[in-house]
C-alpha cells in the first residue's frame, strides 16, 4: 500500500518535472588510433545506470559523459590500464565487464574448472570401482555344488 | 558405511547450493558499494548556484562536524519526492550540503526559489564531472561525511522518513558521538 502510494506520487511528480538533460554528443578524437583505443575501452566498461550494457552501447546520459571522460584521458596520454584504473577508483570493480583476478574473485574464475575436475574425479573413481567389482571371483566348492543342484532341478522340471 | 555416506554428498552439495541461491534472491543486484567509503572526499571547488553568492561548495566546507552531501537536480523526479523531507531535516538542524548535478544554467537557482532551500551551501556541477569523481550513478544520492571530511555512507535514491530513521540517522548519530 505504502509502495503504491509512493509510485503514484512519483508518477504525479514525473508529469510535472522538466525532462532530464540530453546525453552530450559524442565528439570522436581526431587521431583515429586514439579514437579506436577509446572505443575499445568504452566496450570494456559497464554502464552503472543500466548495468548490463557497456558504456559504448548505452544511451544513458552518464554513459555519454563517461565516454567523453575516457576520450579525454586517452588524448591526455593515459594508458588503457590507467583509464580503467581511473574508472575503478570511482565506480569500483563493477565497472569492468571483465572482472580482475584477485582475492575476492578467484572463486569466480576458478570455480567452473574446479567443478569439472571434481566431476571428472568422481566419474573416474566410479568407473574404476565398477571395473574392479566386475572381476569375477571363482565360486567356492559349496557354491558350485548348490549351482549344479539348482541346474539339475531345472532340467528335471 | 563410508560408501553409504558418499551417497549423501551430492544431496548435501545441492542443498548448500540451493541455500546460497536462495540467499542471493534477497540481495539487491543494483546496489553498488561506494568506493569512497572511509576515504576522504575528492577535492572539488564548485561555483555557486544561488544568485548573489561568490562561493558555491568546496571539499573544505564538508569538515568540522558530520553532515550530509545531497546530489540533486531540477529534472530529477526522486529529488522532488525527497525535497520536502530535506526541508524538514534542515529545520531540525541537520547540516545538508547540496551538489546541483548536471543542471542547465539557472535551473538550480529556480528550483531552490520554488521549492525552498534546505542546504548550508550549494555548488553547481553543470557538466557532472564532480559527480563522476564521487562515483555518482544518478540523482538523488546522499553521502554521509564525518567531521574529518571522510565519506562514511552512501544512500542511492530519495531519502524518505523511513530511510532516514532506519538507515541514515543511526549512522549520523554514531558519528556525532565519535566527535
Amino acid at each position: 500500500m505504502k509502495r503504491a502510494a509512493l509510485i503514484l506520487t512519483a508518477l504525479i511528480l514525473m508529469a510535472s518535472a522538466p525532462p532530464p538533460p540530453a546525453p552530450v554528443e559524442d565528439r570522436p578524437l581526431a587521431d583515429p588510433a586514439q579514437e579506436a583505443r577509446a572505443q575499445a575501452i568504452h566496450e570494456s566498461l559497464r554502464c552503472v545506470v543500466c548495468q548490463n550494457e557497456s558504456i559504448a552501447e548505452s544511451g544513458a546520459v552518464l554513459a555519454a559523459d563517461l565516454r567523453q571522460v575516457v576520450r579525454e584521458r586517452v588524448s591526455a596520454g593515459d594508458s588503457d590500464k590507467e583509464v580503467r584504473a581511473f574508472m575503478v577508483e570511482r565506480y569500483g570493480d563493477f565497472v569492468l565487464l571483465k572482472p580482475p583476478f584477485e582475492a575476492a574473485t578467484w572463486l569466480l574464475w576458478l570455480g567452473p574448472f574446479a567443478v569439472v575436475l571434481i566431476g571428472a574425479g568422481a566419474v573416474f573413481a566410479y568407473l574404476r570401482r565398477r571395473r574392479s567389482a566386475g572381476e569375477a571371483t571363482p565360486l567356492t566348492r559349496e557354491e558350485r555344488a548348490r549351482l549344479d543342484a539348482l541346474l539339475a532341478e531345472e532340467d528335471e522340471a | 558405511m563410508i560408501r553409504r555416506l558418499m551417497f549423501f554428498v551430492p544431496v548435501v552439495a545441492l542443498a548448500v547450493l540451493a541455500g546460497l541461491l536462495w540467499l542471493g534472491l534477497g540481495r539487491d543486484p543494483e546496489a553498488l558499494p561506494s568506493t569512497l567509503i572511509d576515504r576522504p572526499l575528492p577535492a572539488f571547488e564548485l561555483a555557486p548556484v544561488r544568485t548573489g553568492e561568490d562561493h558555491g561548495l568546496a571539499t573544505t566546507d564538508l569538515t568540522g562536524r558530520p553532515m550530509l552531501l545531497n546530489v540533486f537536480a531540477s529534472w530529477c523526479v526522486g529529488c522532488r519526492l525527497e525535497h520536502p523531507f530535506l526541508m524538514e531535516l534542515a529545520g531540525r538542524g541537520v547540516v545538508i550540503q547540496g551538489l546541483d548535478w548536471k543542471d542547465p544554467p539557472g535551473a538550480g537557482a529556480a528550483w531552490l526559489a520554488e521549492h525552498g532551500d534546505p542546504y548550508a551551501r550549494v555548488g553547481d556541477d553543470p557538466d557532472g564531472r564532480t559527480g563522476i569523481d564521487l562515483g555518482v550513478s544518478g540523482a538523488p544520492e546522499t553521502f554521509i561525511v564525518d567531521a574529518r571530511g571522510r565519506v562514511r555512507h552512501r544512500h542511492v535514491g530519495p531519502i524518505t522518513p523511513e530511510v532516514w530513521e532506519t538507515e541514515l540517522r543511526p549512522i549520523l548519530q554514531r558519528l556525532e558521538a565519535e566527535g
